[in-house]
């Protein structure tokens, strides 16, 4: 073999050589150093960005006492690529489940994903829980989840508290703080203080390996942040109140609202029939709203005191007979004779009581009459050229007491209510309508309509003499001392203070002497006003609107018993009870207390 | 020869090739020392239960065999060439009937706590006897014959590696093409060898009717120009019918030849599929630590890739890319610049070698390093299909080490002499 012939193909060699690894250092030069996406891949693999969620924050009533706090929830989880064999009769045992579930959920998570952990058994009691722990290394694979729930200590005021749920698509494209699976505060308070509640996320950046599994943090937790839990809530609520409020309507359909006028700040808000907001909490959530969502007949979730509207009763005549004082269409010395009734065409408003009869007798007999008159003679006044220019002023003074239009508060959703038009009357009676055509308003019934919330702010304006602060619900944010000043806004009812004297004092004698007797409270004065809404499609509803005590009003308080007739039979005693228990922290007529608590009305 | 005697000649060893293989081992060493990453444990060296002990291990016993191939007589090597031969054949047989099946593949045997890789062997031992059987003097038939005798001891091998379902090594048995080349295989072997390459990934790549135009064209070409040539013409011809045969050819082999998880290799690296989660998913991690390396890499125990197991086999066959993550450019760089120097230095001594033995063995050895290095290297950095055949000296593996320093230091013992 000539082997000096073919020596020089050692240089073809060794340069086929060379020209190969030339072409593997320059792929190499362009994956490490042109191609700048490897680094970005790599750190997608190997980093994760876990979210730490901040605690919820608290809400308290205005004594401090917990309305709502945060319980741990344990759920069981399991990646199915670490499991072993395992009892399954044991883990069975352990959280009361039949094997058939188990296998059942164990397949699930395998359809889901081997490598990532899937949801075993929801909301492991705190007992099941230590139980499980102890035991859970005879589990290889499952592990257990921390989550916070919602608890409510108490269960009352379910309605204003709200609920949380998970986010759905609308607020996660509004909101980028939210990532699917997050909770947030659906409607009530949950709902309106949700930036304070939620808090700030952490974040926690770690390691994973190849099987997804946490090997430590990154770069020592340098880019770590820490949660920041959310603000905790003071509410104007007082749960004492609260409580005795929706034990006192019991069995009946209505609301109580009671208000501290000098602030605006609702003591209590019950609307009954009521739930445990303790059902809406968790996995059970979506199945116990559905439920209550079906009860068509009691409307457990229906809020009656910001969504119901009812015709406002006599107690409106109040409203009526400030407006023709301020508009010096009375004074507190006229007399309107009352022979029994008002008539109006052939048609006529019955009225209780009879003869001649000034403002602060008409407020404390409830004269129809009397304030049938004063509706007509502010409305058909000539002063304003027309009816419908003298129904625009009274209209304003009613919008201005906050009939109408919505607060806008802190408030879960609350209805307007009905004051018509001007546009709406010359429509109904094309053109052809005087005061007497809509005189019904003037002692709340006809086209008015109202919520309960709205009638307690007209006696918080009342009590005041003049002003109201929007009622609203929560009292501090962050701190006790840190008072909110969002609603701290005083509005003027555009009604001069010294014409309350005679409607207030109407209300005492009503109180004392009159339509409100059951009212009063020993070493109390309270002043009130009774009212009885009607009601076409029953029974009509009892109403009772007051407040004590009358010379340094601290409560004020409406309340509406559907079905309870007129109201000094049910809804003053209530409303009597109220006042009693906040003022002195005691009732003294347990009998009428207990009465009250028994009787039921549907 | 006594140990005085090993120490007497031991400076004509050739000092570059051993400094190359001791800078190789160690880093090999490192890297599968940091792709253990465990930052709970605290490590002992020494465990064995972890990789880098053992290799601590095989490294020792390396040396052992070093000392061993230093003092035996090199006349041992050269009459005992075929028998070795034959018996690494006789164990590669054996292994096909009590191997256990591990990954696929029917390649191991389990010798007490370890498990070997009989064909790392017979790797060298075929070397070993291509060696001798080129440099025996032959009769008439033979010296007519030589390439069909060299290739059947080539072949013999690769059906048995085959058999054993390690396609890794039996491609690499192919690197003996470059010892055939060197001693005069015809050019024209190799022209076809790349045509059947090219014909074969051009028609997986487009399909069979592309693959005859192209062939047509180039046919059409040649005819125009040498239109004179009636032999050649008519020689061309053949070509081009052999290879539209072997076109039509190329899907039915490529079905029946290669695995399932073969093929989807070969289709990415062809770009024919793209599967980053299933099939892809080795090739795109070894491509995520190689390139997240960057220039200068992310220094010793803090690559990410490596450390959390993204990275498949990342000891073995893909310990490339710890290296490639942690040193980055540079580390690539030296790494193959090592390797290179290695094997154009065995190239350049063996030209130099009067004893045609070792001349043909260092050809078989060089091919034989060149092929696992570029394999190796081009399966991680996505220019080849992955096949599971490891980096010499680099890559952990008790028989792959002791086999690889065994086919360099008889080189360097021999060489010596």
């Amino acid at each position: 073999m000539d082997l000096s012939g073919l020596k020089k193909r050692q240089f073809i060699i060794m340069g086929a050589m060379l020209l190969i690894v030339l072409i593997y250092v320059i792929k190499l030069f362009h994956l490490q150093i042109i191609d700048k996406s490897y680094e970005k891949s790599a750190e997608r693999n190997a980093m994760r960005y876990l979210t730490d969620h901040p605690a919820r924050g608290l809400i308290y009533d205005r004594r401090d006492s917990l309305l709502v706090y945060n319980e741990a929830s344990y759920d069981l989880m399991v990646v199915p690529k670490e499991m072993r064999t395992f009892d399954t009769a044991d883990l069975c045992r352990t959280l009361d489940i039949s094997t058939e579930d188990l296998l059942k959920q164990i397949n699930k998570a395998f359809n889901y994903s081997s490598m990532l952990p899937s949801l075993v058994y929801a909301q492991i009691s705190k007992e099941d829980y230590s139980y499980l722990q102890e035991k859970l290394f005879k589990f290889p694979g499952f592990y257990i989840q921390n989550r916070t729930l919602r608890k409510y200590p108490h269960p009352v005021a379910a309605h204003i508290l709200g609920y949380v749920g998970e986010v759905d698509n609308n607020i996660l494209e509004k909101d980028p703080y939210y990532r699917m699976g997050d909770y947030t505060g659906l409607s009530g308070i949950e709902k309106a203080y949700e930036k304070e509640l939620r808090g700030i996320k952490g974040q926690r950046v770690v390691l994973v390996d190849v099987h997804n599994r946490e090997q430590g943090s990154y770069d020592n937790g340098s880019q770590d942040r820490a949660a920041w839990a959310g603000q905790s809530l003071w509410s104007t609520l007082d749960l004492e109140l609260q409580r005795y409020g929706e034990e006192l309507m019991k069995n009946k359909r209505g609301s109580i609202v009671a208000i501290e006028p000098a602030t605006g700040e609702i003591l209590c808000i019950v609307s009954s029939p009521g739930y445990d907001p303790n059902l809406l909490v968790g996995s059970g959530r979506s199945k116990a709203f559905a439920e209550l969502m079906r009860d068509t007949v009691q409307l457990p979730l229906f809020n009656r005191a910001l969504i119901a509207i009812y015709p406002p009763g006599s107690t409106f005549k109040l409203a009526n007979g400030l407006i023709a004082e301020q508009e010096k269409i009375l004074t507190a010395s006229t007399i309107y004779n009352c022979n029994g009734g008002y008539r109006v065409g052939n048609h006529t408003i019955a009225c209780h009581h009879a003869g001649a009869t000034n403002l602060v007798a008409a407020v404390q007999y409830s004269c129809n009459s009397y304030f049938c008159r004063t509706f007509y003679n502010i409305v058909s006044n000539r002063k304003y050229g027309s009816t419908q220019e003298g129904y625009q002023v009274w209209k304003n003074y009613i919008n201005q007491m906050g009939f109408g239009v919505r607060f806008g508060t802190d408030l879960p959703y609350e209805s307007a209510g009905i004051i018509p038009s001007v546009d709406f009357f010359n429509k109904k009676y094309r053109g052809r309508w005087n005061g007497n055509t809509i005189v019904s308003m003037g002692i709340g019934q006809g086209e008015v309509s109202t919520t309960p919330l709205q009638m307690a702010n007209l006696m918080a304006i009342v009590a005041n003499k003049g002003f109201y602060i929007k009622p609203h619900i929560i009292k501090a944010i962050g701190e006790k001392e840190h008072a909110n000043t969002r609603y701290d806004e005083v509005i003027d009812s555009r009604i001069d203070k010294q014409y309350f004297d005679p409607i207030i004092r109407g209300m005492v004698m009503a109180v004392q002497a009159g339509t409100a007797r059951r009212a009063q409270i020993r070493g109390i004065s309270v002043a009130g006003k009774t009212g009885t809404a009607q009601n076409p499609h029953g029974k009509d509803h009892s109403v009772f609107s007051g407040f004590a005590p009358v010379d340094n009003p601290q409560i004020v308080v409406f309340v509406l018993v559907e079905n309870g007739s007129w109201g000094a039979t049910v809804a003053t005693p209530i409303a009597s009870l109220v006042m009693e228990y906040y003022l002195n922290r005691k009732i003294e007529r347990k009998d009428l207390e207990e009465s009250m608590m028994l009787l039921k009305l549907y | 020869m006594t140990l005085t005697a090993v120490k007497n000649s031991s400076k004509s060893y050739d000092i570059q090739l051993i400094v190359y293989y001791i800078l190789l081992v160690t880093i090999g060493w490192f890297a599968i020392y940091a792709s253990a990453y465990d930052k709970d444990a605290a490590f002992d060296v020494f465990t064995l239960h972890k990789p880098f002990g053992r290799q601590l291990i095989w490294i020792g016993v390396s040396l052992l065999e070093i000392l061993i191939l230093l003092l035996i007589d090199n006349k041992l090597i050269y009459s005992y060439a075929h028998y070795f031969y034959g018996f690494c054949l006789l164990i590669m047989v054996i292994v096909l009937f009590v191997a256990p099946e591990i990954s696929g593949a029917r390649a191991w045997i389990r010798i007490g706590a370890f498990s070997m890789q009989p064909v790392e062997f017979m790797k060298l031992a075929t070397a070993l006897s291509l060696a001798k059987f080129f440099s025996d003097s032959k009769t008439e038939r033979q010296r007519q014959n030589i390439w069909l005798y060299a290739s059947l001891l080539i072949g013999v091998a690769i059906i048995l590696t085959f058999l054993q379902h390690d396609t890794g090594s039996a491609l690499v048995f192919l690197s003996f093409i470059i010892l055939f080349y060197r001693e005069g295989l015809s050019t024209n072997f190799l022209i076809i060898g790349i045509m059947v390459a090219f014909i074969f990934i051009f028609t997986l790549l487009f399909n069979e009717i592309y693959t005859i135009g192209a062939l047509l064209t180039v046919f059409l070409i040649f005819w125009y120009f040498q239109r004179k040539n009636k032999r050649k013409m008519l020689r061309n011809l053949y070509i081009l019918i052999a290879s539209v045969i072997f076109v039509f050819a190329v899907n039915i082999l490529y079905n029946n030849i290669f695995q399932v998880h073969q093929k989807q290799r070969i289709d990415s690296i062809l770009g024919k599929s793209s599967d980053p989660k299933g099939a892809d998913f080795n090739l795109n991690q070894s491509l995520i630590a190689i390139g997240s390396g960057g220039f200068m890499g992310k220094g010793f125990q803090r690559s990410t890739q490596m450390q959390l197991n993204f990275v498949p086999e990342q000891s073995t066959d893909f310990i490339f890319c710890g290296i490639a993550e942690t040193f980055g450019f540079v580390g690539c760089l030296v790494l193959v610049a090592i390797f290179m120097l290695l094997i154009i230095r065995i190239i350049v001594l063996s030209e130099k070698q009067r004893n045609p033995f070792v001349h043909y063995y260092g050809y078989a050895i060089a091919g034989l390093f060149f092929f696992h290095f570029a394999i190796n290297i081009g399966m991680t950095i996505g220019i080849l299909p992955i096949i599971g055949i490891p980096l010499p000296f680099i890559s952990y593996g008790g028989t792959s080490i002791l086999a690889f320093t065994a086919m360099l230091f008889i080189f360097i013992k021999l060489d010596n002499n």
